[in-house]
């Protein structure tokens, strides 16, 4: 091969080389975190321990990235959805605030399985309850047996969802624990957006996880636990 | 060679008639190698959009080959990034050839993920 030759073949390789650079940002700003083709597993449970000591009053920020993540309208009328609401309680006889964030606990036990009749509520091996959109007809009888009204009905058409979370008229739905994020190996949006990391998220299966020792070490109550539910979700300092 | 070229012209014909009527003209979106043969598409993707949707929600094996997404990525139109959005758009074009309604678009997105983001500034 000839000297020349030598220098076409390099030219045609930086070349093709800087079109591909040129190409991939484009590419990479736009492609989206994968999930996994392997079927979920009981080895893990998804939980959260929300620290009630962090949450601020008055902050909103949880229920916005949940709102933004899942494309509700975060408007606050009687017929809107709502996975995720920030709750003011205090104690009567001391006078001590609280303030919290409350949504689907993701009961090991859930009562909205149990009284769904078409097998549309379900829990995943995972320990994230969800509402098949597929088979639920929009009873609402989850929306009356669920303890902590998590569940939210949509009364309206739903336009220009986000592509992972298909939302429509006519189903019950509620917090998913931003199953989408977590298949992809993200955390939940409200976990995210915490800015004072009140929200601690992950596998209360996986006693090295950084919930599982904390919940070893702290003290953290589940609400309603009279009910015997078993909650994925768990709070501090209530 | 007269003869052969009058067979020909016969045998052409009524595939030219049938085709020249019946098909309706699609917006293939960016197309190419689709995931399985096209013809076996045409005849099967209801089926494959069922089990694939049954298996994700239920089980969260998220096999991206035969998701409604990935079909969405190829199929939607360059023009608008929608599947539905026009009477020749990829999935209404057929359907509404073939009078059968899809249901698919008033849960799900008919638009690609990266036209979603930068549609709400995300």
């Amino acid at each position: 091969m000839s000297e020349i030759d030598l220098k076409r073949r390099n030219f045609f390789k930086t070349s093709l080389g800087a079109a591909a650079l040129t190409i991939a940002p484009g590419i990479l700003l736009f492609d989206v975190a994968h999930g996994k083709p392997e079927a979920v597993s009981s080895s893990v449970r998804w939980g959260m321990l929300i620290d009630t000591a962090n949450c601020r009053e008055g902050c909103n920020d949880c229920v916005t990235a949940c709102n933004k993540e899942n494309g509700l309208s975060g408007v606050n009328n009687t017929t809107n959805a709502q996975w995720i609401r920030k709750i003011e309680i205090k104690e009567v006889s001391t006078g001590r605030q609280v303030s919290l964030p409350m949504m689907c606990q993701h009961c090991e036990h859930p009562p909205c399985v149990d009284v769904c009749p078409t097998g549309a509520s379900f829990k995943r091996a995972d320990g994230i309850v969800l509402v098949d959109r597929h088979r639920c007809i929009g009873c609402r009888y989850c929306m009356m047996a669920c303890p902590y009204k998590a569940r939210s009905f949509v009364h309206e058409v739903v336009t220009d969802q986000n592509p992972d979370v298909p939302r429509g008229k006519g189903t019950v739905e509620s917090c998913s624990l931003c199953v989408h994020r977590i298949d992809a190996g993200l955390k939940p949006a409200c976990a995210e957006s915490c800015s004072n990391k009140a929200i601690l998220f992950g596998d209360l299966n996986d006693p090295n996880s950084e919930i599982s020792k904390k919940i070893r070490s702290v003290t953290s109550v589940q609400v309603r636990a009279d009910l015997g539910l078993n909650t994925g979700v768990r709070y501090q300092g209530l | 060679m007269k003869r052969l070229a009058f067979l020909l012209l016969c045998l052409c014909f009524p595939l030219a008639w049938a085709g020249g009527t019946a098909a309706p003209k699609i917006d293939i979106g960016k197309g190419g190698q689709c995931v399985e043969e096209t013809q076996w598409m045409r005849k099967n993707h209801m089926n494959v959009l069922k089990h694939q949707r049954d298996e994700v929600v239920h089980k969260g094996t998220r096999e991206e080959k035969h998701s409604l997404k990935n079909c969405i990525e190829c199929h939607a139109s360059t023009k608008d990034n929608s599947v539905t959005a026009r009477a020749d758009s990829f999935c209404v074009a057929c359907h509404a050839n073939q009078a059968v309604k899809i249901d698919c678009f008033e849960c799900h997105s008919n638009k690609r993920k990266s036209a979603w983001m930068q549609g709400t500034g995300k």
